[in-house]
């Protein structure tokens, strides 16, 4: 309790640069990083950040000196440049565009490892520490490192709020954007830009590697959660901003514990959380989701089968063992007893000495179900010329989606049939 | 040429030619990512191999290493159908996450483990002929990596000769390959074992990022040169030779990385490609562009 006391005093001067350092860069990284994952580019943050190596190395070597700012501007400059080779060789070639971002990346890479270990080898005494800013370390951040994260922070956020509308458009709907006189090419390159910076910027604290986590992961994590622009930028900043804060808490108990890769160990968690629980998307959710619509299905089955089985005799209340249901029609024993219950718990069958049957209410159901399913077949072989023996199979999974809206305007449409493809009466809704 | 130069330009060449085999697949299923992604996911494989047996040995390595690339392949797998997450988004989760997770392991056992993330990126081809494989009798039988390489040319080489036809399948029909009864998934996976086996063994050697450029870059200009498989995995095989032996004597020359410069020549031979291949380079495209637009 002590050392998170003393870690959230941010007495320490050192404690302040990392956290608040931490904290601006990841949260103005997941703000971009949305608008690249939204545009399926997700994997352009790994080329800028190999891209940035040979930037660093030629600043050196035309300088001759490590001033932070001008090995900014040479890495802004090939990280950019890589950006502008990708969409080159996918707009003027049949090279996809994953394809183009691994090229880019490791030749971007290798010029930097080239030209690195050629000016190691040179013997200049002032080339010494260089490779750092390849791995990275959240941990030397100082304070004037600080200004240059506050103002880049800034810098990104104002561009996301004052174009926000832009941007949305052209992440979502750009043959759109276009023809409302939006400047489609000015925007991208706007954004690609402003990828660029944060990569640049983030890759001294968190190293090459981890640097696209912090453009992709929170961005994918808040994709689970909300299908709205806004809400998921805010919800992939606040992430992030959190994970930064306690990547520097790790590392401020655990000294020799890294900061940027707890960073990205936290934000990885919180995406796994999110891609197992989030509501409506989460694989949790959507299993359950399923599996609901596999049981109504199966409901729906078995009273179908018993308003089959009356329909040849024209008394439905009869009462049908679960062998003459089964030989009707291949249901899976076990689950079916589960439904049986679920039916006549709803009111919908009743069990007697003989087995079960269609309680009014029940019939009434079934009587939806079947009309369902022959007024599709009847469309299938009137509007869709499907010959009648084919069209049961997918009139078997469509009864269980149709609304009553769609069946309203299936039946305007057939105008009002009586019988199906098969001559079969369909059952009229009372 | 001396011995040495020998030594690194076959090293080169043998890896050259395993990555530039599979890549072509990779490109042509749109995985050319995940190539990279393996190559970096491995990191906590190696330091748990090295962990448990507590040796630098290269067969305990390469066991743990593999396995991670695999089950790297398998979590993009899972993210990507099951949990739904786009397919570059999950290829960028994945990979980055495994190599927080090898950073993060490296620093708690910074004492025990005598590894960088230098030796493991980078990897410094330079040395290969310093590793010398001598016997019990004493008898010099050249470099430990390129017997380790030789043989796993062998495995790719028969892998994709005898299952030419079911690889060609389910990168370009997979849906007539289910419907002949060649399962997609299961070629998915011995593939990505192909790339997580080639990009392991040649890691030591070569480092991550050679690896991404020979899987990448000779398959890319080979398919910028004709339209043929066949002809596609001989180009590119060729092109990854040829920029072994050229990028070698780049590196003397510049006195640099062996790797950085290969990987020069790759993106050379690549610009020479897109600007000048006949039948899909800039000037051929350009031409016939302003015939169609003259007619």
């Amino acid at each position: 309790m002590n050392t998170l006391w003393e870690f959230l005093s941010m007495q320490d001067a050192n404690v302040r640069f990392v956290t608040i350092g931490s904290v601006l860069l990841a949260a103005s990284s997941a703000v971009v990083g949305c608008f690249t994952v939204l545009r399926k580019r997700a994997l352009v943050g790994d080329a800028v950040a190999h891209a940035v190596l040979p930037g660093v190395c030629l600043a050196f070597i035309l300088t001759g000196e490590k001033n932070p700012i001008v090995l900014l501007i040479g890495s802004f400059l090939t990280g950019w440049l890589s950006l502008i080779v990708i969409d080159v060789i996918t707009a003027k070639s049949r090279i996809k565009e994953d394809t183009a971002i691994g090229l880019v990346l490791s030749v971007f890479f290798g010029i930097g490892v080239l030209l690195l270990t050629s000016i190691q080898h040179s013997g200049n005494e002032n080339q010494s520490g260089l490779d750092k800013f390849l791995f990275g370390s959240a941990a030397a951040l100082v304070g004037q490192d600080l200004y240059t994260f506050g103002a880049v922070a800034v810098l990104l956020l104002l561009s996301v709020v004052l174009l926000y509308k832009e941007f949305k458009l052209i992440s979502f709907d750009i043959a759109y954007a276009r023809t409302i006189g939006l400047q489609v090419r000015r925007l991208e390159l706007l954004l690609t830009t402003l990828t660029v910076l944060a990569v640049v910027v983030g890759i001294q604290s968190v190293g090459v590697v981890l640097m696209s986590a912090m453009l992709i992961t929170p961005a994918a994590a808040a994709r689970f959660w909300t299908d709205r622009l806004d809400a998921m930028v805010i919800i992939a900043a606040v992430m992030s901003a959190v994970c930064g804060a306690a990547g520097a808490f790790v590392s401020f108990t655990a000294p020799a514990m890294p900061t940027g890769p707890w960073i990205v160990m936290l934000l990885s968690m919180l995406a796994i959380i999110s891609f197992t629980l989030a509501p409506n998307k989460g694989l949790l959710s959507r299993y359950l989701s399923q599996r609901r619509v596999r049981r109504q299905m199966m409901r729906e089955n078995i009273l179908k089968t018993l308003f089959h089985l009356g329909e040849t005799t024209g008394e439905y209340q009869h009462s049908y063992s679960k062998k003459q249901i089964l030989e009707r029609r291949q249901l899976p024993l076990l689950k079916m007893q589960a439904e049986l219950q679920t039916l006549s718990r709803q009111g919908l069958i009743v069990k007697s000495k003989q087995g079960w049957a269609l309680t009014e209410g029940g019939k009434k159901e079934a009587q939806r179900v079947v009309r369902l399913h022959r007024l599709w077949e009847l469309y299938l072989t009137q509007y869709l010329q499907v010959a009648s023996d084919h069209v049961h199979e997918d009139a078997e999974s469509i009864e269980h989606v149709l609304t009553p809206e769609l069946e309203k305007r299936l039946e305007e449409l057939l105008d009002y049939p009586t019988t199906d493809p098969h001559h079969t009466k369909i059952p009229q809704s009372s | 040429m001396n011995l040495d130069a020998f030594w690194i330009i076959l090293t080169g060449s043998l890896v050259a030619i395993c990555c530039s085999l599979l890549g072509c697949f990779l490109i042509l299923r749109r995985m050319a990512m995940v190539g990279d992604a393996i190559s970096h996911a491995v990191l906590p494989g190696i330091v748990l191999a090295f962990l448990f047996s507590g040796s630098r040995e290269v067969w305990t390595m390469l066991i743990g290493a593999a396995a991670l690339g695999v089950a790297c392949t398998f979590l993009i797998e899972f993210l990507h159908k099951k949990a739904r997450v786009q397919s570059d988004a999950s290829i960028g989760v994945t990979f980055t996450w495994l190599f927080a997770l090898g950073i993060i392991l490296i620093s708690v056992y910074a004492g025990k483990v005598d590894l960088d993330q230098d030796c493991v990126l980078y990897g410094e081809i330079a040395y290969v002929p310093l590793d010398i494989w001598l016997t019990e009798a004493g008898q010099n039988l050249g470099p430990r990596t390129v017997w380790l390489m030789g043989g796993v040319l062998l495995v790719i080489v028969g892998f994709v000769t005898v299952f030419y036809r079911q690889l060609y399948l389910t990168s370009f029909d997979p849906a007539f390959a289910v419907a002949i009864g060649i399962s997609t998934s299961v070629w998915y996976y011995l593939l990505m074992g192909a790339v997580s086996l080639t990009t392991v063994a040649a890691f030591e050697s070569v480092g991550a990022i050679l690896v991404v450029a020979f899987l990448v870059g000779p398959p890319a200009t080979a398919y910028l040169l004709t339209d043929d498989l066949k002809r596609m995995l001989i180009i590119s095989a060729a092109l990854g030779i040829v920029a072994s032996i050229l990028g070698f004597y780049l590196a003397v020359w510049l006195n640099g990385s062996v790797a950085g410069a290969i990987s020069v020549i790759i993106g050379l031979e690549f610009l020479l490609a897109f600007v000048l291949s006949p039948s899909h380079g800039l000037v051929s495209r350009n031409r016939k562009l302003s015939k169609v637009a003259g007619v």
